[in-house]
């Protein structure tokens, strides 16, 4: 299922440009505005879907195996922190989803690793990843493998 | 094309900000809080990678605090999966971290399931939780841009630098800004390769518009191989590609239909099909047949011969777990935080899975190393655990000097999936930080004249459409370049026939091998005139030219593994059984840089106890 852009929506702004995976959404140099230039390496992903500011970019599903007359539209909402998902099947009937994308604030539960404490020599040499063992959520520290390795046997 | 250069002298390079990528630039601020970490992306980390359109279920989590599983375990599991050969000691070490990885994506605010019952994360199947993960990715974006000095996106990686001082050691990369055209240097102590597998090497099942709805990523391009084959570093299990059942023509996934909705396969008359073949696959695999779970292959060798025996298509029965509304609504967020195409084709086909059972097929190959595959680079193994074959100095190192690798780069490593994958990040960036700390101050030599001779291959593609175009009026045929287009559809065909795609049931020999590297030898000559209209075509040329060299490397290792491994992936014709006397072991290949001559060879496998 491509994306398409309807003409009378899209103001040129490039969201769709700055996020696309495939690098197949580009702004049409005479019209100024953005269309998809390579639908045979669209994975459907929808980022540009949703990245769309005026609701510009629609999905219409691959011509070789898609009939017409569905739609499947997507409403991501970062300040709500939710995606809202609207289904038509061709023959009218309608699934609506809703889910949660983050329970945070965007980005606000990252730590700033640079401001915490300089791991010392001895950690850098031991096979633990920063905050561990705490994070992994035991106690006795990292599994310890149970046995030796044994070569190359048939079991 | 004259193209301005931009330099970049860091410590540590990461190339592709995946999910293996934002793990390692996360980890390498953490332990080298002096030292400058550079990522280069090919898209834009927020949307990048396998994990771009979000993920329902994070596939690897041992929930060790509540017992629920240990490393030991996954390590059986993810051998038993893979017929025997996996490298144990990188999937035990990435098994006992990566619970870590998914305990700090929750307080990051990735959005977990959790079982009502016990308050626990909601269990799919044995390994899997269950998330609303429509937004993993720009979660774990976060992290690297919060970590990382710089984040280049549009950056296509196409060559890395080789150090002129010492022998075999890793003195950077380069490649080209997709909307600029700037060609960028980067000069890197360490670095890491963590960009992605290979769709689009084999011929997809849909072929026209639909080309792109490929299972993995139409933008993993291979560029995880193709950049450490062009260093001469070691590759391991190449032939090991993977073929998905999945629902047809979306490629949406099946896990928690099977494992959480409880939802089970029949042929096209309503029976029960996988038992009709279980004598025929333990003739050829013996008892591996006899393991529980049964290897993904195997079960996608009973679907596959049921097709061919004339009973098609396969349907999944859906009908009854669909009456449940909680599971009908589970069954649609699972494609929609995931593969949003599945429920396009079922909405414009009509095809609602409460009245319907929905029809499965076989996936063409794909190559990659965090599924249930485990293709990718030969690396050293962590420092206490493995045994001395393994282990050359610093985790994840590959064969070259200061080139670490993580998620799809890292061979052997099956089943780690997105959690494992970044986690795998994470070691390979701690390592590195340990590496560049020991060089000191070790200089390197990276002369102008190795960077100028990357820089006029990596626009020849432009200048070779530009020549070409004046001699042709109109339209795409020209005698002296091919489109990237053409290019891609003459590889896939290639592959597709010669090396056990789809069109030939996944069934390939000697003969046809040998045949299918003369093509692809002739292939590499071609693509040296591959002609670029624009620097989105010129992307589209050095992504060919790295799934070229990832098909080159999976056609001569499955040459040179005889024996059938693994049924419902691919066949060897003239050797179709499981030879465990042989090939109990894991294969190696190393293409000389030099000559591009490949040598094969084998390597132990070792198992943990048990």
């Amino acid at each position: 299922m491509p994306t398409f852009v309807y003409m009378t929506r899209c103001d040129g702004c490039g969201h769709c440009v700055d996020i696309c995976p495939s690098d197949i959404m580009h702004i049409d140099k005479k019209l100024r505005r953005a269309t998809n230039i390579e639908p045979n390496m669209c994975w459907e992903c929808y980022s540009c879907v949703k990245a769309c500011p005026q609701n510009a970019i629609d999905v219409r599903g691959y011509a070789d195996f898609a009939p017409l007359g569905h739609s499947v539209r997507v409403l991501r909402e970062e300040e709500k922190g939710t995606i809202s998902w609207r289904i038509r099947f061709r023959d009218g009937r309608e699934k609506n989803f809703v889910s949660p994308i983050c329970t945070a604030k965007w980005g606000e539960k990252i730590e700033d690793l640079a401001s915490l404490p300089v791991p010392d020599e001895e950690a850098l040499n031991s096979q633990l990843l920063c905050y561990e063992p705490d994070v992994l959520g035991y106690a006795g520290g990292l599994r310890k493998l149970p046995g030796k390795f044994k070569q190359g046997v048939y079991y | 094309m004259r193209a301005k250069t931009v330099y970049e002298d860091c410590d540590i390079l990461v190339v592709g900000g995946g999910m293996g990528g934002t793990g390692a630039a996360y980890e390498s601020r953490y332990w080298g809080r002096d030292l400058k970490i550079v990522v280069a992306e090919k898209a834009n980390i927020d949307r990048s990678g396998a994990v771009a359109q979000g993920l329902y279920a994070i596939n690897c989590y041992m929930g060790t605090q509540w017992g629920e599983n240990n490393p030991e375990d996954h390590v059986r599991y993810a051998r038993n999966d893979l017929m025997g050969l996996v490298r144990e000691d990188l999937a035990f070490d990435m098994a006992r971290h990566v619970d870590s990885a998914v305990h700090k994506f929750e307080e990051w605010g990735l959005p977990f399931m959790r079982n009502p019952k016990t308050g626990r994360y909601q269990r799919e199947g044995k390994w899997q939780i269950m998330i609303h993960g429509e937004s993993y990715k720009p979660i774990v974006a976060d992290a690297a841009r919060k970590s990382a000095d710089k984040i280049y996106n549009r950056i296509m990686v196409t060559h890395l630098l080789m150090d002129e001082k010492k022998p075999n050691r890793v003195g950077g990369a380069v490649g080209f800004n997709v909307r600029t055209g700037a060609f960028h240097v980067f000069r890197a102590k360490a670095v890491i390769v963590s960009a992605g597998g290979a769709s689009h090497i084999f011929k997809p099942r849909s072929v026209g518009e639909g080309m792109g709805r490929t299972w993995y990523a139409p933008w993993s391009s291979g560029s995880a191989y193709a950049l450490s084959i062009q260093a001469g570093a070691k590759m391991t299990q190449m032939e090991n590609r993977i073929v998905l059942a999945r629902f047809k023509d979306g490629y949406g996934p099946v896990g928690a239909y099977f494992l959480h909705l409880k939802t089970y396969t029949q042929n096209a008359y309503g029976k029960e099909y996988e038992s009709n073949w279980y004598e025929d696959t333990k003739a050829m695999v013996g008892e591996y047949i006899d393991h529980h779970p049964v290897p993904t292959c195997l079960r996608n060798h009973a679907l596959i011969s049921e097709v061919k025996a004339g009973r098609g298509p396969i349907h999944m029965v859906t009908k009854e777990a669909f009456q449940d509304p909680h599971l009908e609504e589970v069954g649609w967020e699972n494609f929609l935080g995931m593969t949003v195409s599945q429920a396009v084709v079922w909405a414009s086909q009509d095809i609602d899975p409460k009245y319907i059972n929905p029809e499965l097929t076989t996936s063409e190959p794909y190559v990659m190393g965090s599924h249930a595959t485990c293709s990718g680079a030969w690396c050293s193994g962590p420092e206490d655990l493995s045994p001395d074959e393994y282990q050359w100095g610093y985790n994840r190192m590959m064969t070259v000097e200061g080139l670490f690798g993580a998620g799809d780069a890292i061979g052997g490593t099956a089943h780690a999936f997105s959690s494992g994958s970044f986690t795998e990040g994470r070691l390979a960036a701690k390592a590195a930080v340990k590496y560049v700390k020991d060089l000191r101050n070790a200089t390197m030599t990276v002369s102008d004249g190795q960077i100028d001779g990357f820089k006029k291959a990596v626009y020849k593609p432009l200048e070779n459409y530009k020549v070409g175009r004046n001699e042709i009026v109109s339209g795409t045929v020209s005698p002296s370049y091919l489109l990237p287009i053409q290019g891609l559809q003459r590889l896939e065909k290639t592959m597709d026939e010669y090396v056990g795609g789809i069109s030939v049931n996944y069934m390939t020999n000697d003969k046809l091998l040998a045949r299918g590297i003369e093509l692809l030898n002739i292939m590499e000559e071609d693509f040296e005139h591959l002609g670029a209209e624009d620097l989105h075509q010129l992307q589209r040329a050095w992504e060919l030219k790295h799934r070229l060299l990832a098909s080159q490397s999976v056609a001569q290792h499955t040459l040179y593994r005889e024996e059938t491994r693994w049924p419902g992936y691919y066949y060897r014709g003239d050797h179709m059984k499981l030879d465990d006397e042989n090939w109990h072991c894991l294969t190696l290949s190393r293409r000389d840089p030099e000559t591009g001559d490949w040598a094969m060879e084998k390597a132990p496998v070792y198992h943990i106890v048990d």
